[in-house]
């Protein structure tokens, strides 16, 4: 927990809150130059990078820290109308790129599974859309009985479900994959997954509304962002567990994550969620949009390319300690995050001496089918060099495989689906660096 | 009233994850076993509505509209809108911004599993032509999006299909033209064969 604390700080350095407006404020803006000294301190005696993940992330600017010398010795603060961070916690995601773009969640700074919705990964091709949700409609055409127009109010009259589900971009952990080095994060290793609780209506309800035409086989969802996202999706999905989701977490979904409505697809690579979801059209056939030919398709070794592979298999990452953490010798959890998009997880092993023996981790009460668990091994270091690996295992039997394995059957310049098995090595004098080659 | 009391048992089981009870397999978790039932929510959505939205081309074609354009033309327009981000030769500045254009000897083999710089270029790689008109049409220029006619959406699909010699340069396209094109690597795509389980592929 203190760790994340001076990680953090460390953005700070570089975006400095501003001054104070009233003269009564002298004291905090005094506490504050002491306070942003000291954090400049903490991040060259640790040696920390300035920029998480080497991405460009820039934090936010935090409030003020007044921080009296005794916080039992005079009243605290009063309530507000939407709650902070504390001033000591500024977790930050990872933005890459403008219009098109990605920002990685900071798994090292979460705990538990649920990320919080601001911290939730993000991935765009055109931008983020504005969209003012009482002219924003979905229209459901093509194999039905009747084309509907739907508003987001009427949507929210049918049915409601809640599920808990993370969503993983399938080209989450490229890097990591062809090119591992010692000084990535895990949310440079791994941030394109994320996982909250999402509330809408079950799309099987929506299309019998419309009456969805027996020999209908696949259908179209399309996005109202500037590149009219478009994926084809096999109907079975659509009668399983697909959902149309308009809250994340109990408020309504951010605009990066789909406001005011985003198709659902639970276990399945995250680009099929469809945000900011506008028309889903039945058909018999996929359209072969951009998205499924040019790209999320996975080359093979035998000169061919997977197509429509949606699902996510089982995958795992330790989150803590990971780079660039430092340890002393003694106890410590070895705590991650492990999920499959195949149901559940049932067993994370931990090895501490790079494969050669593997512990069985405790797991925390799962949220739901297609939710990670957070996994635990409580490890005593010994101060020798040390290399620590998770292994996820599914309900159909599938483990988490090395990357050796991986590439084998996928080869180096596979596209998408990474999910080998990723470590952290533990040098003689503390340090932790990221271990890639398993 | 029994169908609506029948909804509402499948609707809080298909949700008992969420209740603290342990979750069963995914297999049972779908909502497939809500019967149907008629809400009379939203209306019918006119023929107008639909096609102002329905702009999808399909791999057989299936919405291409009227119109035609050259690769002559599609060269001039390509400088003009596309060069700026895509690069004058198609070269592209990735990873925003994709290579277009280039038949590269080593992608004959499809070894782009081996190598991963080998570029996903419209002739190396794309299966299907209509998907190089419909991403055109809905999506660029990325800066003015869905600021061209059919007549330039046909006239840069056959630039981009002629400068990865595909077609010849001299050809122009509509939309029966268009269906005769077969892309070099369409045989290449296969379905995905993973089924979780023991084994790794």
């Amino acid at each position: 927990m203190t760790d994340r604390t001076t990680d953090r700080i460390t953005d700070r350095t570089t975006d400095l809150p501003p001054e104070p407006q009233k003269a009564d404020d002298a004291l905090s803006r005094r506490d504050l130059i002491a306070g942003a000294a000291g954090a400049i301190g903490v991040a060259v005696a640790a040696g920390l990078p300035l920029v998480a993940g080497g991405q460009g992330a820039k934090a936010p600017a935090p409030a003020a820290p007044a921080i009296p010398p005794d916080p039992t010795k005079l009243p605290g603060k009063p309530t507000t109308q939407v709650g902070s961070r504390s001033t000591f916690v500024s977790p930050s995601r990872a933005p890459y790129g403008e219009t098109v773009g990605n920002s990685r969640a900071p798994l090292q700074d979460l705990t538990g599974t649920i990320t919080p919705a601001d911290l939730h990964f993000e991935r765009h091709h055109a931008g983020i859309p504005q969209i003012d949700p009482a002219k924003h409609t979905l229209l459901i055409h093509g194999l039905v009985a009747t084309p509907l127009m739907l508003t987001v109010d009427e949507i929210k009259r049918f049915p409601q479900v809640t599920r808990t589900h993370f969503i993983e971009c399938s080209g989450n952990g490229r890097e990591a994959y062809r090119e591992p080095k010692p000084e990535m994060t895990a949310q440079k290793v791994a941030g394109l997954v994320s996982n909250t609780e999402w509330t809408g209506v079950p799309l099987k309800i929506l299309l019998d509304e419309a009456g969805a035409k027996k020999d209908a086989s696949w259908f179209l969802a399309e996005g109202g962002d500037a590149c009219i996202m478009t994926r084809s999706i096999p109907m079975e999905k659509a009668f399983d567990d697909a959902m149309i989701v308009w809250a994340q977490n109990g408020e309504p979904i951010r605009p990066e994550q789909g406001f005011p409505l985003r198709l659902l697809l639970p276990g399945w690579e995250g680009n099929v969620s469809v945000k900011w979801l506008r028309r889903i059209e039945l058909g018999t056939r996929p359209w072969m949009t951009r998205w499924e030919t040019s790209k999320y398709t996975d080359p093979l070794p035998d000169g061919t390319a997977r197509q429509f592979s949606f699902d996510m298999d089982a995958k795992s990452i330790i989150t803590s300690p990971s780079f660039p953490r430092t340890l002393t010798k003694g106890w410590w959890p070895v705590s991650g995050l492990a999920w499959t998009g195949r149901g559940n997880i049932t067993r994370v092993e931990v090895s501490t001496d790079n494969g050669r023996a593997w512990h069985d981790a405790e797991l925390s009460p799962t949220t739901g089918v297609k939710a990670p668990v957070r996994f635990t091994y409580m490890w005593e270091w010994d101060g020798k060099e040390a290399v620590l690996l998770s292994r996820a295992t599914d309900e159909t039997g599938y483990v988490q495989p090395t990357r050796k394995a991986l590439i084998n059957v996928r080869g180096i310049g596979t596209d998408f689906h990474f999910n080998q098995i990723v470590g952290w090595k533990v040098a003689a004098d503390g340090k932790v660096t990221f271990h890639g080659e398993t | 009233m029994r169908r609506a009391l029948l909804i509402s048992i499948v609707v809080a089981a298909a949700c008992s994850a969420e209740r603290g009870q342990a979750p069963s397999p995914s297999s049972t978790t779908g909502f497939s076993s809500i019967p149907a039932r008629h809400y009379g929510l939203g209306r019918a959505a006119t023929s107008e509505e639909i096609a102002a939205r329905d702009i999808d081309v399909g791999p057989d074609g299936a919405g291409l509209p009227s119109g035609s354009g050259s690769a002559a033309k599609g060269a001039e327009l390509f400088q003009q809108k596309c060069a700026m981000c895509h690069g004058p030769k198609g070269q592209g500045m990735p990873p925003a911004f994709p290579q277009l254009i280039g038949r590269d000897p080593k992608a004959e083999g499809f070894k782009f599993s081996t190598d991963f710089k080998l570029a996903h270029t419209i002739g190396n790689y794309w299966p299907y032509q209509t998907t190089v008109f419909d991403y055109v049409r809905r999506a660029m220029p990325q800066l003015q999006p869905g600021s061209l006619t059919n007549d330039e959406v046909y006239a840069l699909t056959a630039f981009l299909l002629a400068s990865n010699e595909v077609i010849p340069m001299t050809a122009t396209l509509d939309s029966a033209s268009l269906m005769q094109v077969k892309m070099p690597y369409r045989d290449k795509f296969v379905p995905d064969n993973r089924k979780g389980g023991k084994d790794v592929k």
